[in-house]
Formats: structure tokens, C-alpha cells, sequence
């Protein structure tokens, strides 16, 4: 590039419209940049939260808007039998299936760790269940829980002559409550252990190694190397888990539509059988609204995690 | 005597590998990859076979169809659902991806006052589950005049897909040297210009893993699906196969595994293409 040339090439730079003036201006960018995705969550979600709590104060109606009537929706929950019954379930189910969970997808990242072949396949195959769309895989498992032509109940009673009868996976309350806490465990392994199999491979072979040599047995590792390292990813993955199974719908709306006679409502769908079909969108919002502080707890936790973990890496900001 | 000893050792090492990892292994993947198996062989069988595992080996067919797999096409809307679902899921993650690079764009990169707090807000934002909004944001949506119109959905999925993917661009854009801007703006780039050629071409793995993210994340919702979309329609897959093809006491079993299948594969295809992308992202946003 000659002289003129470049000369040529700065020259369009230095008489910029104001528009680019107004682009060059660094508050005018902060504001254009952040303004489409704040705009939507504002719009879409801040707004929603607080009418949500607004209209669990009022008798709104599909299509009719409501009038205030102070806590009566929440009175009437609290002696509604169903709707205990559906926050009880909610807790034990978000419980047993986060037990089921780690459990599991802990022992199945720690066989993932070790050197195998083909890992990258394995580890490509064991996300699918997570990535198809939660409803279809429900409909794999409503089809799996048939009470005629289950392959599980076929597999016990006519290959291994285990029992004598089908099983009745989804007709009465506890099994289909345990068979529920099984797809929802099913479904969330794979996250669980990819996230899990990540944070373990951060920690460092030699640690191991140093152990070794110290004649520490393999519990003693996992308890004294591999625990307290993986802490910090294990308490982030927790609680999106724990938050995401207690705010879970798709599973039990899809399976037992909280059949049979309520016993496997979550808070979720309850509030949509409310809202929606049953047309009480005030309840229903207060049902949703009855979510929010389990929610808070768990994000608390989560904050605090986070910042622990900052503080024992001992960074300061980032 | 002494010569065979490391080589019985060897022998039982290896076999305790065997119980310890690959029996294990073994059992995980093949309770989670069973429904899938099942899925399929399912919707490949015909009527007859389906319902009686006294003559037939359920876990084979003897004759397969593609009975299902017509009606589903054919008797059904199965490929007007399909087309609404891949809109929706494209027009969200377009919309998210352009919303969230601009945002992560000046979290990142502008450090204005209180931008920690912006991403602060914006990952608290994804700590919101849907499943306590759909019920204000049906009102929300039927005051826009958007109730029952895919528009809804392509406007409500933005909210959940934009937390995630900001936070996953600026872990990215932290990646890349602040030196290069600095150099183009000493040569009088404008910002735009700068996120335009340098920024964006340096972040495209991490534009990649935030857009599958986003489209399998919209292809599986579910629920506000089900509040918003009232006509058949418009339905998209999910909801669709729930509420059209579940109706009555006989449930045609061939057809919903169909169906069900086909609404997987659009997602695991796409999975695979980038699975190495997707499980970046997965455990790098966890790492955040």
C-alpha cells in the first residue's frame, strides 16, 4: 500500500455521520447493546414475576381480570388437602430423585474417568437422554409402565418367573410416585455425570499419585482428594439440578397427569390443571407463587457456593 | 512359582477390572439407552405383534412396518407440527444469539458501571423456571394479541435461552486478548466495527455451542407450548403428540413411538454433529 492509497483509505473514517458519532459514544453502545436482551427478560419475565405475585392476591379469572382479595387464594391452600399433598410430594420428589441422581451419575463419572476406549462415543451416547425432548422420552417410559404389556413386568414375570403378577406401575399412588422418581433419575444422570466427569478431570493425576506412594487406600483418596476437589462444580450442578426438579413438569404431565386421585401432583402441574384448564388463573398464580421461596433458598445456596469457590481458589474478582 | 505370580496378578487385575469398570459401564448404558431401543422397535411393529408377547419376542419383530410411521405422515398433521416446531426453535435461538452476543458484548468488553451487576441480574434470570411464569405470561402474551401464535413462542423462549447463552459468550470473550481491540481501535475502528470482525469471527466455536444449546433447549420445551398454542395446528411436537395423538382409552401405541421418534431425531441429529461443541458448553457453563 502506497502513500495515496492509504491516505485514500482514511480519509472516509474522519467525516462519520452521526450515527457513527452516536456509536462511537461509549454510553449510547452500552445502552443499544444491552437494550434487545434486557427488553425481552424485563418484558417476558421480570413483568410476568410480578403480576404473577400480583394476581395470586386476586380472583382472576380466564378472561376476566380479577379484584384483589388479599391472602383468601393462600388461605384456601392451606386447607386444601390436594394442594399439601402436592407440596409434600414436590419435596420428596425433588429429594429422592436428587439422591437417585448423584448417587448414580457420581459413580457412573468416576467409571468414565478411568481409560477406556471409545470414550468420546461413550460419553456422546450417555448425554442422549438428555438432549431429547423430555416429553417423548416420558412417552417412552408411559409405554414402558403399560400395566398389560410392560417390558419390565414381562422380563420379572415370564423370563425370570420372579413374580406371579404384572407389576401396576402408574394405578395406585406409590409406585407410580417411585416409577416417576425413576424417568426423572433416568433423564438426569447424563447431566449429572458429564458436569461431574468435567470438574474431575481439573484435578490433577499427580495428586493421585503422591497418594499412592503414601499408601493411601482408594476410599481414602476419593474421600481426602477427589470429595473436597470436586466440591465447589458438585454444589454449582446441585442446585441448578435440585431447582430444575423441584420447578419439573413435563415428566408427571406427560406419565400420570398427577394421577391416580392426585397423589403425584407436583406444585407445577397443579398449578397448571388450576389455572389453565380449570380456568382459576389467581390460584393457579398462587400455587406458582408458593414455588418462590424453595427457589430463593436454593439460589442462596448456589450464590454462596460460588462465592466459596472464589474464595478458596483464593482469586479475587474473576 | 515366582515367575508366575506377576502374571496371576496381571490376570486378576485385570479381571477386577472387568467387575469394577466395564460390568458397571455396561449396565449404565444399557438402562440408558433401553427406552430408546424400545422406542424404536416399537414404532416399527406392526398392530398385531405389538399386543402379544406370548407368540412373539417382544424385543424383536418378526415383521416389520412402516404402518406407523404412514399414518403418522399422512393421517396425521405430524409434518405441519414438525415445520412450526423447527420455526419456533430457529426464530428463538436467532433472536437469543443476537440478544445475548450484544449483551455479552458490553458486559464484557464495554465495563460500563455496574456491569457486574447487569450479569449478576442475568444469571439470576436463568435461575427462573418457566414453570412459575406461564401462568402471568399467558395473560402477557393474550394482552399482545399473541395467544395462540407461534409468534408467542418465539418471543417467550428468548427469555430462558438468553441467560445461558450470555453467560456462555462472555466466558468467551474473556478468552480473547483485549489487545487485538485496543489495536483496532488505535486505528479507528468503530465498536461495532471491532465486534463485527474481530470479536464475533474469534468467538464462533463459542457462537456454535450457544445456538445448539439454544435449539435443542427450544425444540424441548414444553410448557408454555402447552399454555399458549390452543389450536392443532399450531401445536408444536411435543405438545402435539401429547394431546392429538393420546385421545380415548386405546392408546395407538406404534404411532406415539413413531411419533415420538421422529420428534427426537431432528435434535440427536443436530447433537451429533456438534456433540463435541455441546458437551464443551455444557461443562464449561457449569465451570463458569
Amino acid at each position: 500500500m502506497n502513500q495515496a492509497e492509504a491516505l485514500a483509505w482514511v480519509a472516509p473514517r474522519t467525516q462519520s455521520n452521526w450515527l457513527q458519532r452516536l456509536l462511537d459514544w461509549k454510553p449510547a453502545l452500552v445502552i443499544l447493546c444491552l437494550t434487545p436482551a434486557l427488553g425481552l427478560l424485563l418484558v417476558f419475565l421480570t413483568y410476568p414475576l410480578g403480576l404473577g405475585i400480583w394476581m395470586s392476591f386476586t380472583d382472576t379469572q380466564l378472561g376476566k381480570p380479577g379484584v384483589w382479595v388479599g391472602l383468601e387464594n393462600f388461605q384456601y391452600l392451606l386447607t386444601d388437602r390436594v394442594f399439601l399433598n402436592a407440596v409434600w410430594f414436590t419435596i420428596f420428589y425433588t429429594a429422592a430423585a436428587t439422591i437417585g441422581k448423584f448417587a448414580l451419575g457420581l459413580w457412573l463419572a468416576l467409571l468414565l474417568n478411568q481409560h477406556l476406549p471409545f470414550k468420546s462415543l461413550i460419553r456422546a451416547i450417555i448425554l442422549l437422554p438428555w438432549i431429547t425432548p423430555t416429553v417423548l422420552s416420558a412417552i417412552a417410559f408411559w409405554w414402558i409402565y403399560d400395566p398389560q404389556f410392560s417390558i419390565v413386568s414381562y422380563v420379572v414375570v415370564d423370563v425370570l418367573h420372579w413374580r406371579t403378577k404384572y407389576f401396576d406401575f402408574l394405578g395406585t399412588p406409590w409406585p407410580a410416585r417411585w416409577s416417576l422418581i425413576a424417568a426423572n433419575v433416568w433423564r438426569g444422570i447424563p447431566f449429572v455425570a458429564i458436569s461431574l466427569l468435567a470438574g474431575l478431570q481439573t484435578i490433577s493425576p499427580s495428586l493421585y499419585e503422591a497418594a499412592m506412594l503414601d499408601g493411601a487406600s482408594s476410599w481414602q483418596r476419593f474421600r481426602r482428594i477427589t470429595a473436597p476437589l470436586l466440591m465447589p462444580i458438585l454444589a454449582v450442578v446441585l442446585t441448578f439440578s435440585v431447582l430444575f426438579t423441584f420447578a419439573d413438569f413435563q415428566l408427571v404431565y406427560a406419565i400420570t397427569r398427577g394421577g391416580p386421585i392426585n397423589s403425584t401432583h407436583l406444585m407445577a402441574t397443579l398449578a397448571f390443571q388450576r389455572g389453565i384448564p380449570g380456568a382459576a388463573l389467581g390460584e393457579g398464580a398462587a400455587i406458582a407463587v408458593a414455588m418462590i421461596p424453595f427457589l430463593v433458598l436454593a439460589t442462596l445456596f448456589s450464590y454462596f457456593a460460588i462465592g466459596n469457590r472464589k474464595w478458596q481458589q483464593g482469586g479475587s474478582d474473576e | 512359582m515366582s515367575d508366575a505370580t506377576p502374571e496371576l496378578l496381571s490376570w486378576d487385575s485385570r479381571a477386577r477390572r472387568v467387575v469394577t469398570v466395564y460390568v458397571p459401564l455396561a449396565c449404565f448404558l444399557l438402562v440408558l439407552l433401553f427406552p430408546f431401543y424400545w422406542m424404536t422397535i416399537t414404532a416399527f411393529k406392526p398392530n398385531g405383534e405389538l399386543l402379544d408377547y406370548k407368540q412373539n419376542n417382544p424385543f424383536w419383530i418378526s415383521s416389520p412396518t412402516l404402518d406407523n410411521i404412514r399414518k403418522l405422515l399422512f393421517d396425521t398433521e405430524y409434518p405441519r407440527w414438525l415445520m412450526t416446531t423447527m420455526g419456533v426453535a430457529f426464530g428463538a435461538t436467532a433472536i437469543a444469539l443476537v440478544a445475548s452476543v450484544l449483551a455479552a458484548y458490553a458486559i464484557q468488553r464495554l465495563r460500563f458501571k455496574g456491569s457486574k451487576w447487569v450479569g449478576l441480574a442475568i444469571y439470576l434470570a436463568y435461575l427462573v423456571p418457566p414453570s412459575i411464569l406461564f401462568i402471568p405470561l399467558a395473560q402477557v402474551v393474550f394482552e399482545f394479541g399473541l395467544f395462540d401464535s407461534p409468534m408467542a413462542l418465539v418471543l417467550t423462549y428468548p427469555t430462558f435461552l438468553i441467560p445461558f447463552c450470555t453467560w456462555l459468550l462472555i466466558g468467551y470473550f474473556k478468552s480473547i486478548p483485549y489487545e487485538l481491540e485496543e489495536c483496532a481501535l488505535i486505528d479507528g475502528a468503530s465498536r461495532l466495527q471491532i465486534l463485527r470482525r474481530i470479536t464475533l469471527p474469534l468467538a464462533v466455536p463459542g457462537l456454535i455451542s450457544a445456538g445448539i444449546f439454544a435449539f435443542t433447549l427450544s425444540w424441548n420445551e414444553f410448557i408454555y407450548a402447552l399454555a399458549f398454542i390452543s389450536s392443532s395446528e399450531k401445536k408444536t411436537v411435543p405438545v402435539a403428540i401429547l394431546t392429538e395423538l393420546v385421545q380415548g382409552d386405546v392408546y395407538q401405541w406404534g404411532a406415539l413411538m413413531a411419533g415420538a421418534l421422529l420428534g427426537s431425531l431432528p435434535v440427536a441429529i443436530f447433537y451429533s454433529f456438534f456433540v463435541e461443541y455441546y458437551v464443551s458448553s455444557l461443562t464449561g457453563a457449569v465451570k463458569e
